[in-house]
């Protein structure tokens, strides 16, 4: 049981990591829109595992595809950041009750699901363009690239989420 | 010390994030200085193994498109040595100031501040750091890393990228920039306000530098404006390659840039 834990996450980690830097990188959709599917690594990880852990897996995942995407440690940087903030976003969308036993990420609603995802999604992308734009002048491209890219984010991860939620349980 | 591991204990997670976002901004910042990039690059043996498989499948899609421009490279070519005056002449070995390497560009990115492309020719294709990569249409960038097989190449559209460049059959030279916004539009600045331009000029890589040779195209003018100190120039140019699709690239090497490197460190040092 529990390597089958560890087994899931490990191809979770590769699978995503390669679908990110082969496909998603090269998409340039509008000439500059690259969609961070992998950020449903963060997502879709077990809530009740040690958080140390989860924060330094997380900075690996960052790390692995700042090495294919050649943007220094940037990805890094922004995936440790939501790795960190990720129980407080949790508290602030399912409530208290998600430090329960019992609880569970598919017992919740489908709108409480969204929002997680989004804000995870909008903290890892506002921090990703503020390092990689690095100036005040340029906020508005910040803001521009968060929400443009974001969405597209998003929609990607919520498709990915409903192809592969079905044979998870 | 019962404190002080207690409070170790109690903040360890923050601790941890503390730690790991210091590591990768120290390795974001330090490489934003030239030439700092050296872990952070894709011209690693796991990344560029990888990046070398993907597109052994993915490079049969363009092949018919990819014998066009080189058909067309040849023309160019043949027309040209058919032209030369001294065409009855074979160069001597002494002649040569550059040396060219094929490659194919194996990633590559323009949606980035800063842009990088891989290929897959490496150290032991003999290619070193700071050599220009050129197409059969214009300039690309400079080898920024290397490791066995595979190079890193910062792009012209890079932040960080600077090239002598000049007006085609005139002597006035400038800096080409990327401002990061469009990725067919480069900025050459520093041209003089006296010298007289015209929209649709050939803008050249000038003679300044040894990393390129004189004369590789690199774009035309698309409008032009006095900077803000109205006393020189600020032209977008734009570009002749497509940045958007870029498959075989040659890795040009000017065999005496060790020699002219040398002698201008030695000029410098004695001025001081």
């Amino acid at each position: 049981m529990i390597s089958n834990y560890y087994f899931l996450n490990i191809i979770r980690f590769t699978l995503l990591v390669l679908v990110q830097v082969l496909v998603f990188n090269r998409l340039n959709f509008f000439g500059y829109i690259n969609p961070m599917v992998y950020i449903l690594f963060l997502y879709w990880y077990p809530i009740k595992e040690n958080r140390s852990a989860f924060i330094a897996l997380s900075f690996l995942l960052g790390l692995s595809i700042d090495f294919f995407s050649d943007t220094l440690a940037l990805n890094a940087a922004s995936t440790v950041t939501i790795a960190y903030v990720r129980p407080t976003i949790m508290r602030f969308v399912f409530g208290v009750n998600f430090e329960f036993q019992s609880f569970k990420l598919s017992s919740t609603t489908k709108a409480q699901q969204i929002t997680f995802l989004a804000l995870l999604i909008i903290v890892h992308h506002l921090v990703f363009f503020s390092l990689e734009i690095f100036s005040l002048e340029n906020f508005l491209l910040v803001l521009k690239k968060t929400v443009s890219i974001g969405l597209a984010t998003l929609i990607l991860c919520l498709l990915f989420g409903s192809l592969f939620s079905a044979s998870k349980e | 010390m019962q404190q002080i591991i207690n409070f170790v204990l109690r903040y360890k997670s923050f601790l941890l994030y503390f730690h790991l976002l210091i590591i990768a901004l120290a390795f974001t910042v330090q490489s934003h200085s030239y030439h700092q990039a050296r872990f952070f690059n894709s011209s690693n043996w796991v990344t560029g193994s990888i990046y070398e498989t993907s597109h052994g499948i993915s490079s049969y899609f363009g092949l018919s498109e990819e014998n066009k421009k080189l058909v067309n490279e040849n023309k160019r070519l043949q027309t040209l040595l058919f032209n030369s005056k001294t065409s009855d002449s074979i160069a001597l070995d002494s002649t040569i100031n550059y040396t060219v390497v094929d490659a194919r560009v194996i990633k590559n990115s323009f949606t980035n501040q800063r842009n990088y492309i891989t290929i897959n020719k490496g150290e032991s294709d003999s290619i070193k750091q700071d050599m220009g990569v050129i197409t059969s249409e214009g300039i690309l960038g400079i080898v920024e890393n290397t490791s066995e097989n595979f190079a890193t190449v910062q792009s012209i559209l890079n932040e960080k990228s600077t090239i002598n460049a000049k007006i085609k059959n005139s002597n006035h030279f400038g800096s080409l920039i990327w401002d990061t916004k469009m990725y067919n539009v480069v900025q050459l600045i520093d041209i003089p306000r006296f010298v007289q331009l015209n929209v649709g000029d050939t803008i050249v890589t000038g003679a300044m530098s040894s990393i390129f040779p004189e004369n590789v195209p690199i774009g035309t003018i698309k409008k032009f404006n006095l900077d803000t100190a109205k006393s020189f120039y600020s032209i977008d140019v734009d570009l002749f390659n497509d940045m958007t699709n870029i498959k075989n690239v040659y890795i040009v090497n000017n065999v005496y840039k060790s020699e002219i490197e040398q002698l201008e460190a030695k000029t410098i040092n004695n001025d001081q």
